[in-house]
């Protein structure tokens, strides 16, 4: 896939986020490289998708940020979330209900691209995905293990420039637990994507191969 | 370092709310001067340059002003108070069960049903020459002629009251209904009932309290409507017992312009009658939760059960009557010959409907092109306050939305006797533009109420998904967003429709009797007593809103119907 832009680490430097002027978690420093999986451990409730939300600017207004996050020498803090390039998967698919398969993938393309092009990048993905032809389908008619594809190739068909986890494998039976997990992994090393990944399960953290960070209450 | 918070925006969006309240508390505060300042005796067009206490004294003075507050207070309460114990006993008594569902089925066309189509379908059905006794006549009456009696001599208003308890059982049920999406209902019920308690018993005593607090505002519009209402009130009461608000009407029109200062002096009593009436009824909730909480506590598993199996009898028995009154109309509307005491016409014909096409052609086209564009209008202003609320966060402006519910308080007669003078010294005064915000002072605040629950409840996760991939947030609310909401958008147009189709007063007050819809030129011709001409209006204002319901309720799932997830809820 083309990308203009060469691969850059994902910088987080002392972030912490309040509510009510309490904070969440201890400042947290990292940085993740190009192609590596930082994975974040904690209890529910210790933040961790609330971090991840922060980065990828949804934050709640009720909770405050502090700290700085950045993807090479550029600043996340302050972005719009749409112009932040951060591609998120959720625990659940959240494929749109009103629109076909190649529909929810043609939401995540650039704008831009002729036809013929956004026509054959959807072609594409869906061969990587082992769906082939799938373009006019319901996605309610897919399987789990077909959703849960779908909704990473759309992300990854945006051009993100780091991948966050917000626990995207949690809600998969065992067996296909695994496969997704090393496609996700898969495609984010071969477009060498900063990914973090936010867990409570330790076989995920394993999977991912990188360092462990536990998430502290502050 | 710097907090951030990049989710709120700059933009034209964020002063809609504001807008939206400034365009309707506005008129409506000035309205309320409007009637205020006649009866303090002030209106330099009529020769008032008050201040004088006149208006109060002559509306003193005047035979009936305090037998017609009596009247609004009994009726309205009465109304409002057998409406919200039917809807809370078949709640109670059926939640759950087959014929819950179907009760909800029969309830929505009833609801979009106007108000003045059913008075005139009840009357239908009620008077001396009505459905009711022709089919009791002459075997159990005796009567061989229609008896020689008044339409409806009714001196404690019982018709009235039963004509708000047909309309207002279906609206507290609906508004029941929604509330119990929002609290954990089922999953109460059965630790209650796990417990010992009985059906009804539980739910009164384990979900009532969830839900109250949840339906409370429309209980209240209820109220407050109930003791104001005006074209129900024209069509079902007797003359020799007014309530305060036909006296209002009969002093404006009355074509001694004195009486204007008089009926300004009544507009104010009248937001008094509806403002002691709400007092009433949360003096009477205080009560209610006082003896209710000893109740809840003292353990006694059962005790609702018979109470409640009555007031579903009830409700089964006001739906019955909803339905009975329909089909009087429609009846009536296609009868040529129909002889006393005969149950069915002996003679039908479509020749009232092409008979009555030229009478009835342009109010009915009225009726269309106003309740389209004020629901279209309502739709814009409703959706951009609650993206602006959405984008924002809840602050101060969007938090002071639920003011836009003003309008369903405050009664109709109080403010729309001043903002007609207000219109009046404008020139605008039977103009559409005037016409349609009137209605839209109605139809807004019912499309908020039907659209904000499934907006607010929309997961925010699609949105924040789309955003992160790239689409700002005008691009995820047209193209995310309003899809998946395709479905309470229609219902909620459905309903401004309906609510418009419905309104009388603001018609006749910013129409200025040269602009007439369905609705108006139904309540003035059923002095006329042709109960066909009646029937061909009063079927005409039912269908249309049913029209509407019809299609919001099919066009979505067709929109969507390669789309199984967009089938449900949404």
């Amino acid at each position: 896939m083309r990308d203009v832009t060469a691969p850059v680490p994902l910088t987080l430097e002392a972030v912490t986020i309040a509510i009510g002027g309490r904070p969440l978690f201890a400042p947290l420093s990292l940085t993740v490289p190009p192609g590596g999986v930082v994975t974040i451990k904690g209890a529910s409730g210790s933040g961790k998708s609330t971090l991840l939300s922060h980065l990828c600017g949804t934050l709640a207004p009720d909770f405050t940020a502090t700290g700085r996050a950045s993807l090479g020498d550029s600043p996340l803090d302050g972005l719009p979330p749409e112009h932040r390039r951060m591609g998120i998967l959720f625990q659940d698919d959240l494929l749109f209900p009103h629109l076909s398969v190649g529909g929810n993938l043609a939401f995540g393309l650039p704008a831009g691209l002729d036809r013929a092009e956004r026509a054959g990048r959807i072609a594409t993905a869906l061969e990587e995905a082992g769906m082939v032809g799938f373009e006019a389908r319901d996605p309610a008619t897919l399987s789990g293990g077909q959703r849960a594809r779908v909704a990473c190739l759309r992300t990854l068909l945006a051009e993100p420039r780091a991948l966050l986890l917000d626990e995207p494998f949690s809600k998969l039976d065992t067996a296909l637990r695994g496969r997704f997990r090393a496609f996700v992994f898969e495609h984010a090393r071969a477009r060498a994507l900063p990914t973090l990944l936010v867990t409570h399960d330790p076989s995920d953290a394993e999977a991912a191969g990188g360092p462990v960070i536990d998430l502290e209450f502050a | 370092m710097e907090a951030t918070r990049p989710g709120q925006r700059r933009g034209w969006l964020r002063f809609a709310p504001a807008v939206t309240l400034l365009l309707f508390l506005g008129p409506v505060g000035a309205g309320l001067v409007g009637a205020v300042l006649p009866a303090f005796g002030y209106l330099p067009a009529l020769g008032g340059d008050g201040p004088s206490l006149d208006p109060w004294r002559r509306l003193a003075a005047y035979p009936g002003t305090g037998s017609a507050v009596g009247m609004s207070l009994w009726t309205g309460l009465a109304a409002a108070t057998l409406s919200f114990t039917l809807t809370t006993g078949f709640a109670a008594a059926c939640h759950g069960t087959r014929l819950f569902r179907r009760m909800q089925r029969l309830f929505a066309p009833l609801l979009a049903v106007p108000h003045a189509a059913f008075a005139l379908g009840l009357a239908f059905l009620l008077a001396p020459s009505g459905w009711l006794l022709r089919v009791l006549s002459p075997w159990a009456t005796g009567y061989q002629w229609p008896p020689d009696i008044a339409l409806s001599p009714d001196p404690y208003g019982l018709n009235l009251i039963l004509a708000l308890v047909v309309k207002e059982t279906p609206f507290l049920f609906l508004m029941t209904l929604g509330a119990l999406a929002q609290v954990p209902a089922d999953r109460t019920l059965a630790v209650a009932r796990g417990l010992g308690y009985g059906r009804a018993t539980a739910w009164i005593k384990a979900v009532l309290p969830l839900v109250y607090r949840q339906i409370r505002l429309p209980i209240l519009a209820v109220v407050a409507f109930s003791v104001s209402v005006v074209d129900v009130a024209l069509l079902l009461t007797g003359s020799t017992s007014p309530t305060l608000a036909i006296l209002i009407m009969r002093w404006a029109n009355d074509p001694d312009l004195a009486f204007q200062f008089v009926a300004a002096a009544g507009a104010c009593l009248q937001l008094g009658v509806a403002l002691a009436a709400i007092l009433a009824w949360t003096g009477g909730e205080r009560l209610v939760a006082r003896l209710g909480r000893r109740w809840v506590m003292d353990g006694a598993r059962g005790g609702a059960e018979g109470a409640a199996r009555i007031a579903t009898a009830l409700t089964v028995a006001v739906a019955g009557v909803g339905v009975a009154a329909l089909a009087a109309m429609g009846v009536w509307s296609v009868a040529r010959r129909w002889r006393w005491p005969d149950a069915l016409p002996s003679e039908w014909s479509l020749g009232n409907w092409a008979g009555f096409s030229g009478m009835a052609g342009g109010p009915a086209a009225t009726t269309l092109i106003v309740g389209l564009v004020a629901a279209v209008i309502g739709l814009v202003l409703v959706l951009a306050c609650l993206e602006a609320e959405d984008r924002a966060g809840r602050r101060p402006t969007s938090r002071a939305l639920w003011l836009l519910y003003t309008p369903l308080i405050v009664p109709q007669v109080a403010f729309l006797f001043g903002a007609q003078v207000l219109l009046l010294g404008l020139g605008l005064e039977g103009t559409w533009g005037a016409l349609i915000w009137a209605h839209l002072l109605f139809v807004l605040p019912y499309m908020f109420l039907s659209l904000s629950e499934p907006f607010r409840r929309l997961d925010p996760r699609y949105a924040r998904g789309a955003l992160c991939l790239g689409a700002g947030p005008n691009r995820v609310f047209w193209r995310i967003k309003l899809p998946m909401l395709t479905r309470a958008v229609a219902i909620a147009l459905a309903v401004g429709f309906a609510v418009s189709v419905g309104e009388y007063l603001p018609t006749v007050f910013a129409g200025g009797g040269r602009i007439t819809t369905l609705t108006t030129e139904a309540v003035a011709r059923a002095g006329g007593g042709d109960f066909r001409v009646i029937g061909v209006f009063a079927v005409l204002q039912a269908a249309l809103p049913l029209i509407g319901f019809l299609l919001a309720s099919i066009l979505p799932g067709w929109l969507h119907r390669h789309r199984r997830g967009m089938r449900e809820g949404l």
